[in-house]
């Protein structure tokens, strides 16, 4: 109850924070719930099944395509395109698991990231279609959703709230339920797991579907609310950022992805203001909170306050 | 009772005294503002390429706007009012860069935005310029302005396009050069967009494309490329941008030995790169398309000496204070010319805030021809508002004795083509 009532209230106060917060903040987080569900999406499958993937590009730049292309070339609206992103990126994903989870450990590393980079060279090779490494600028009718202008910053945020809710609260579920325990007992003793009679192939499977689908529909997301679709989010760059952001907010925890990612937006925004070594300080950040908070922020609330938080 | 004062010299009198005489010793400096409305300053959101891939032209088009800048605020701010800008780092990544146009817009709160270069930046950042409704003046080259991509609230009135800039060299390659021709160039919407254009206007000129080689952004070696060169190649139209520009070029130096067909290229595969560098040996003799020529040359007008010493630039194009730092200087003068523009439109809209913004556009837009100044030293322009795209003269420099010599200056008429938009029917 405890914990179902941490969730909602942040929602609420998420919720709130659409009332109150200055035009430039209010932009920001909606930025910010888009990106954390992404991390959402990698959370599963890095923090729950512990399958460290460096290729989660190419499952954001699956959906983004998948939703951007429909709305470029079939003049689709923006809920076609949200269901086109994510379908997208969850068969992709399905047949990256179909190579990839033959392999494990660094293995796995490099095929997720061998995969991703092939999967940004193919954007840049069917240039002409993608828009290459320029990309393109979505259609105002790709924006559109039953009559709402999802570009608006109101419905922008909404409509980034309710990603995130149905992200955030799926993901909670998710760790709660028996598949999510099963990809615990996976992540720390896979051997066990199947000599108790867990197919654990299938539960590594089903999580990189999910995972892949949750990653894809947040890059439609970003692609419909923001306006543009292009290659650079397939680059390796975004294949890492999820992972500093779990890392930081702490993996296997619900909430970590979405502190993560709010705790290195603002660090770079901030740290950029003072200096151009701003990555520089967000590098100095990480190695602190890895010496200080190894299991990173939610994971030593987890540790020190509250045994129980999923 | 009578309380007597002492007249004792205290802190705060003290500082009292000394904020008045600074600011009547200041007198000159802020007398000149008063008549404006307002003494705040007009403050420009520059996103600016300080890290990435963009950072050596990011270096030096902050450079030429600072120059820019204290020429304006010396010759009296703009309506009176003095120039500020406020510089962000967009990591030349469009994601950080749309998130700096927010920036720019809700917490600055500055007035209009500018100074990008790279394509993918100004695509990432320009949709949420135009849903902000902030004056987005790029400094890009990439022809999206024009190609109808963006909307009303991006303009690009100080740099001319990469398509005005290929179709205006056609007729001095064929004429000049040889009618063959072969292309090398980036795999990605830069090299298509030479590509695209080239082609055509070889043709027009009763020449032809031999063979068109895109090669990969993450090339690191080049050589296994070059025999794909046909034998019967006479003119060799290179454009190569980015981390391996070098590399290619002194492998391309290699792989003919001097005896190979006759080179032509943007400066672009050499911004920020002495030509005298070794290994470029070979260069010599060939021809380079450059926006505003590199190194001083003889004819140079007074604006565009005047422009390099403001912005501090040696004869060879080099820092006045390092001669190794070498500027990105075929393009950054664009960045000069769009704050020109800027302080021209809004005194032309009698701008005095945000809600002239879609005043100052139109004034833009209504902007035509714009003669040869210390304003637009690269020469005269003439801006399309339709488009919203302006246009120029071109150059060509042949490298002599490691000097780049012009040898050919475009009409402004050389470098036209069709509207492909029009965005003044777009609403504002």
């Amino acid at each position: 109850m405890r914990v179902l009532a941490l969730h909602l209230g942040l929602l609420a106060v998420l919720g709130a924070l659409h009332f109150a917060l200055p035009a430039y903040h209010h932009g920001n987080l909606a930025r910010v719930m888009v990106l954390a569900s992404y991390g959402i999406g990698y959370n599963l499958l890095f923090g729950y099944a512990g399958l460290l993937s460096l290729g989660h590009a190419l499952f954001f730049a699956s959906g983004m395509y998948g939703a951007g292309m429909l709305v470029q070339h079939g003049g689709a609206g923006a809920g076609a395109a949200m269901l086109a992103g994510t379908v997208a990126a969850a068969a992709v994903a399905g047949l990256l698991a179909l190579v990839a989870l033959r392999t494990r450990g660094v293995a796995f590393m490099i095929v997720t990231l061998m995969f991703a980079q092939a999967g940004y060279l193919t954007i840049l090779y069917f240039g002409d279609w993608t828009g290459g490494d320029e990309g393109f600028v979505m259609a105002q009718a790709g924006q559109m959703l039953g009559g709402i202008d999802l570009g608006t910053p109101g419905a922008r945020y909404l409509a980034a709230l309710a990603l995130f809710s149905a992200c955030l609260m799926g993901s909670l579920a998710l760790a709660r339920a028996p598949f999510g325990r099963v990809l615990v007992a996976i992540r720390e003793n896979e051997e066990r797991a199947r000599m108790l009679g867990y197919d654990t192939q299938a539960h590594k499977r089903g999580a990189m579907i999910l995972s892949g689908a949750i990653s894809g529909a947040a890059g439609a997301a970003y692609a419909i609310l923001f306006g543009y679709v292009g290659a650079s989010f397939a680059e390796v760059q975004y294949s890492i950022l999820p992972l500093l952001w779990v890392l930081l907010g702490g993996a296997g925890t619900v909430l970590g992805p979405f502190v993560g990612a709010l705790f290195m937006f603002y660090l770079i925004d901030l740290a950029s203001g003072v200096t151009s070594a701003y990555m520089l300080i967000a590098g100095v950040a990480l190695v602190l909170l890895t010496l200080y908070a190894p299991q990173g922020l939610m994971g030593e609330v987890r540790r020190r306050l509250w045994r129980g938080l999923p | 009772m009578t309380v007597k004062t002492k007249a004792t010299t205290t802190r705060r009198g003290a500082m009292r005294a000394l904020t008045g005489g600074i600011a009547a010793a200041s007198l000159p400096m802020w007398a000149r503002y008063t008549h404006a409305q307002s003494a705040a300053p007009i403050r420009i959101g520059f996103q600016q390429h300080r890290t990435g891939i963009g950072a050596a032209y990011g270096r030096w088009y902050g450079r030429a706007t600072e120059a820019a800048v204290q020429l304006i605020n010396e010759g009296g701010g703009i309506n009176g009012r003095p120039v500020e800008i406020v510089a962000e780092d967009d990591g030349t990544d469009p994601k950080r860069g749309a998130e700096v146009v927010e920036k720019f817009a809700n917490q600055h709160k500055v007035d209009v935005g500018f100074g990008t270069l790279f394509s993918h930046v100004v695509i990432g950042s320009a949709p949420r310029a135009g849903e902000l409704k902030l004056p987005y003046f790029v400094v890009s080259e990439g022809t999206h302005v024009a190609s109808g991509m963006l909307n009303r609230y991006t303009l690009q009135p100080g740099i001319t396009d990469v398509r005005s800039q290929v179709i205006s060299m056609a007729p001095f390659i064929t004429d000049t050069l040889g009618k063959k021709v072969t292309m090398i160039f980036p795999d990605y919407g830069f090299g298509y967009d030479h590509r695209d254009a080239l082609g055509p206007a070889i043709e027009a000129q009763g020449g032809e494309i031999l063979e068109r080689i895109a090669i990969p952004p993450t090339e690191t070696s080049f050589t296994r490329y070059f025999p794909r060169i046909p034998r019967d190649t006479e003119v060799l139209y290179h454009v190569m941008v980015g981390p391996g520009v070098l590399t290619f070029v002194k492998e391309l130096g290699e792989f003919f030995g001097g005896q190979g067909p006759e080179l032509f290229g943007f400066i672009d595969s050499l911004e920020a790169v002495a030509i005298d560098s070794p290994g470029l040996e070979f260069l010599e003799g060939s021809h380079f398309w450059e926006g505003m020529c590199r190194h001083a040359q003889p004819d140079d007008s007074e604006h565009a000496a005047a422009y390099r010493a403001a912005v501090g630039v040696d004869d060879r194009g080099a820092a006045l204070s390092d001669a190794r730092d070498v500027s990105t200087y075929g393009h950054m003068f664009g960045c000069w010319e769009t704050l020109h523009v800027i302080k021209a439109g809004m005194e032309a809209a009698g701008y005095a805030g945000p809600q002239d913004r879609a005043a100052l556009i139109e004034a833009v837009e209504a902007m035509e021809d714009m003669p040869e100044s210390l304003a637009h030293p690269q020469g005269a322009k003439r801006f399309n508002g339709r488009t919203h795209q302006v246009f120029g003269h071109q150059n060509i420099s042949r490298v002599e004795g490691g000097r780049l010599i012009r040898v050919h200056r475009t009409s402004i008429e050389d470098t036209l083509y069709p509207d492909m938009v029009d965005y003044t029917a777009q609403p504002f």
